[in-house]
């Protein structure tokens, strides 16, 4: 497989620069690095400018509603765990709509990668604030500074129980490409905040902002020390910006080994019916 | 007991057995329908209860005949009151030589209670001490005591409870038997000639064929099963938890999978998640549960995947009322959601009819690759009524158009003549997008002029498709030629075809399809009919609307409940009769 195999007719509409740019390379290379295709894996998305990458790649993807890709995932990998499941979200996507699924999908350490287009923003709908914008932020909707404290992402994964929790800055392909790959070998529940400059609204994080105060966590961190990893999440500041693998233990998943009933096939017409006559018996 | 009345419903015997929330009402109701079912008697049980767990005030209903019985009585034949209230709210509803039985050492106010009763004094509490219990064992005792004074078997009924206690302690069942042995000892030995002989085995309809004892909630999980589900994702509700409870404790044995999501908006995106992998899937809730599924009920018809949504209907808007019924969600599942997309509704009567269309429907959603909803109700969800065993013979699965090779040129969303298009699963090796915006044939996102009028009329034009193939018009109950008939849907047929028992010159239409809409069949039975009444457990007599809308044919007299209960028989044809008059 190369990366052509990757093509679709659709030619990609973010804007020149924009970070969705890289996680998209980042991510094909990592497709076709793994040998990724249509019989192994599938893509579930939001909605916002993320969403889009599934019309430029070509791997079999459900584009879902505004918040919503986290509950499909679940439930494809649930009935398909033969399938490598990615999700691509929005922080509004992720954490306004759909922050209720984002804790229970992490509790419940289903084994997924999920990966946030973090921008701060909404870009979408042309630049409001978020639930990830920081206090102050400046958008169409508080033009006198977001009055609110934002979610942290990686904290809330690490507390709700996500068992790989990852920040890779969206410029740095090898890094992100190599993240993908492990969260995705990690059995469980595995979130990837990819800080995401928007170059149309954004102009506090940039790339130049993020390449100038970002640091990789030192080969001496302990991922597999929780409050560590707690700790660490919420460092971010001027040259204080930590990205690598925060927390990476690893605990029981819902998924069996096969959710297929014996002597059944998918895509095969014909199925067996049930024998229910025991079940039957105790309504007798 | 009395006899001036019709010999049908003579042959009704109503038991109800009030008390409040936690005194077992509901276990000992169910031992009473499944024992008198096994004695070759038919019978249909109701049960009403508040939203709380202890408290309050419980009855339920159990009406026993040797004819077939499909509906719930006002009437009452013996109350078995575990407290004053019961007594209170309920001994107008005796008839003329009904019986009381209530504790005996209990100083309730019976002055109320009409002289032809017949008081059945038994202590419930201090038998239920004996016993080796506490208090709480009253109900068991005064079971015993029904089962006594109804001319019934103690052996019988003590094997019925063994087979209930099966995963409890030996002591607490042990205590169990007693307790029903005094209560049933007590009967016998003091009340010996006292009451008809009805719990006497006997031959029936009933007793020929295996008999089943099950409400709708329980047939919708079987017949789920039956139709071959791969997956399930239901958040708890009042009146479909009982579906989970069934689904959740049978998925080793049967190889799907169920899962309690977050909340409904999860339940529905799970299930769409699954089918997308391949599952033939289903979610269930309640009105205010659909609510929120709304969203993704459109996704599910804009990314035409096959997914079955049960919402059993309570009393709305809002929390509205709980544990109550009603028929008010018609409108809503119609027309929920943004936008054209076709849907197919469909609405059972009763337990067995809801067995059968739960299993075509997991076939009709993959037919036409779109979401199929069911409407139950409150009544049909909790009241159990015996069956003949349910029959899977005629039943295949059917998976409709899969497309089971792979091209690298697949098109998801191919533009076919009847709507239809092949469908590949993920994981297939076929590339397509399954996706909410508006798309191409191959999935990809696109706003071009032509593909989307192609898309929608494609979509919609599965329902025209199914309207042609698989949509059933009204069925007729009753003679062909009547002076009155009588429409309805869904879970009122059940008190409708016993109160027809009463009424020879009236007929009953029962629709169970509600879209793609049997306009054309429904309009011909109506234009035959001299006299029609429409009922139905809402305000708006949403039937009647939607056949306006649909024939031009207006119902103008329309009998509606929406108080929460059921339209009681008894309470049917006195309305029924005066219209006849």
């Amino acid at each position: 497989m190369t990366l052509d195999d990757l093509k679709t007719t659709c030619s990609p509409t973010w804007c020149p620069g924009c970070g969705n740019m890289t996680i998209w390379a980042a991510f094909k290379t990592a497709v076709v690095k793994e040998g990724w295709d249509n019989t192994n894996t599938a893509l579930v998305a939001g909605i916002g400018c993320h969403g889009h990458i599934t019309s430029f790649t070509k791997l079999t993807s459900l584009e879902s509603l505004h918040g919503r890709a986290l509950p499909v995932a679940c439930g494809l990998k649930l009935y398909r765990p033969d399938l490598n499941v990615f999700v691509f979200m929005g922080d509004g996507d992720c954490f306004g709509e759909g922050g209720n699924h984002f804790i229970h999908s992490a509790r419940r350490n289903h084994n997924i990668t999920a990966i946030l287009h973090n921008n701060g923003l909404y870009a979408l709908t042309t630049g409001q604030t978020s639930p990830l914008s920081p206090h102050g932020f400046k958008t169409k909707s508080t033009p006198a500074g977001n009055p609110d404290e934002p979610i942290n992402p990686l904290a809330l994964a690490i507390t709700a129980g996500a068992t790989f929790v990852a920040r890779v800055y969206a410029g740095n392909i090898p890094m992100l490409t190599q993240t993908i790959i492990e969260a995705n070998n990690h059995q469980g529940f595995s979130f990837i905040e990819v800080l995401q400059p928007c170059v149309t609204f954004n102009k506090e994080f940039t790339h130049q902002f993020f390449q100038e105060n970002t640091y990789q966590l030192p080969t001496s961190y302990d991922p597999m020390d929780k409050l560590l990893a707690y700790e660490k999440s919420h460092e971010f500041g001027l040259k204080q910006i930590p990205v690598g693998v925060f927390y990476n233990i690893s605990t029981p998943t819902p998924e069996k080994k096969s959710s297929l009933k014996p002597g059944t096939e998918i895509n095969h017409q014909a199925q067996n019916l049930p024998d229910l006559s025991h079940l039957f018996d105790s309504y007798s | 007991m009395s006899s001036n009345r019709h010999p049908v419903v003579d042959g009704i015997f109503s038991i109800k057995i009030g008390g409040e929330a936690g005194q077992g009402i509901k276990s000992v109701g169910l031992m009473l329908a499944k024992y008198a079912m096994r004695t070759g008697l038919n019978v249909y049980d109701y049960i009403e209860y508040p939203s709380l767990i202890r408290g309050g005030h419980n009855i339920m209903q159990v009406n026993i005949s040797a004819e077939p019985v499909t509906g719930a009585y006002q009437k009452c034949d013996l109350l078995v009151a575990l407290n004053q209230d019961t007594i209170t709210k309920h001994y107008q509803e005796l008839t003329d030589g009904a019986g009381l039985i209530f504790d005996a050492d209990k100083k309730y106010d019976l002055a109320k209670v009409n002289k032809n009763i017949a008081l059945y004094p038994v202590p419930l509490a201090k038998l239920a001490k004996d016993a080796d219990g506490a208090e709480l064992l009253s109900n068991t005792v005064a079971l015993g005591a029904v089962v006594g004074l109804l001319g019934g078997d103690l052996n019988g009924l003590i094997d019925l409870l063994s087979e209930s206690f099966g995963h409890k302690s030996d002591e607490l069942q042990k205590s169990n038997i007693k307790a029903l042995q005094l209560g049933y000892d007590y009967a016998t030995q003091n009340f010996v000639k006292a009451m008809k002989p009805i719990l006497t085995s006997s031959e029936t309809t009933a007793s020929v064929v295996p008999q089943i004892l099950v409400n709708g909630n329980e047939a919708c999980a079987l017949g789920a099963i039956s139709g071959g589900l791969d997956f399930a994702a239901i958040y708890p509700m009042s009146p479909i938890s009982g579906i989970l409870a069934v689904l959740a404790a049978n998925q080793e044995k049967y190889g799907y999978i169920y899962k309690q999501p977050e909340d409904e908006i999860s339940a529905i995106n799970t299930a769409i998640g699954a089918a997308f992998g391949g599952a033939r899937t289903l979610t269930a809730t309640s009105g205010g549960g659909f609510c929120l599924m709304t969203e993704s009920y459109g996704l599910a018809g804009m990314t035409e995947t096959p997914i079955v949504i049960i919402d059993g209907m309570r009393g709305g808007p809002a929390t509205g009322l709980p544990t109550w019924s009603e028929q008010g969600d018609l409108r809503m599942v119609l027309h929920a959601h943004q936008g054209d997309f076709p849907r197919i509704v469909l609405a059972p009567g009763d337990p067995k009819e809801t067995f059968e269309l739960t299993m075509q429907a997991l076939n009709l959603a993959e037919i036409y690759q779109t979401p199929v909803v069911i409407l139950l109700d409150k009544n049909i969800c909790d009241n159990d009524q015996n069956f003949a065993q349910f029959d899977t013979s005629g039943y295949q699965i059917n998976r409709g158009k899969l497309f089971n090779k792979v091209d690298p040129y697949y098109k998801r969303y191919q533009l076919e003549p009847d709507g239809i298009s092949p469908r590949a699963f993920a994981g297939s090796g076929n590339f397509f997008v399954a996706n909410s915006d508006e798309h191409d044939e191959y999935g990809l996102s696109t706003e071009e002029i032509a593909m989307r009028v192609s898309q929608v009329t494609k979509r919609l034009t599965k329902q025209e498709t199914c309207l042609k193939n698989h949509t059933q018009g009204p069925q007729l109950y009753g003679p062909k030629e009547a002076e009155l008939t009588l429409i309805a849907w869904g879970g009122t047929k059940g008190p409708i075809l016993q109160a027809l028992k009463e009424l020879p010159t009236v007929n009953f239409l029962h629709v169970t399809w509600l879209n793609p809409f049997p306009a054309s069949q429904l309009a011909t039975a109506l234009k035959k009919s001299k006299k029609v009444l429409n009922i139905e457990n809402n305000y708006t007599a949403q039937l009647a609307g939607l056949i306006k809308e649909h024939t031009g044919i207006e119902l103008t007299d329309n009998l509606l409940k929406y108080d929460g209960r059921p339209f009681f028989v008894d309470e049917l044809v006195a309305e029924i009769n005066r219209r006849l008059a």
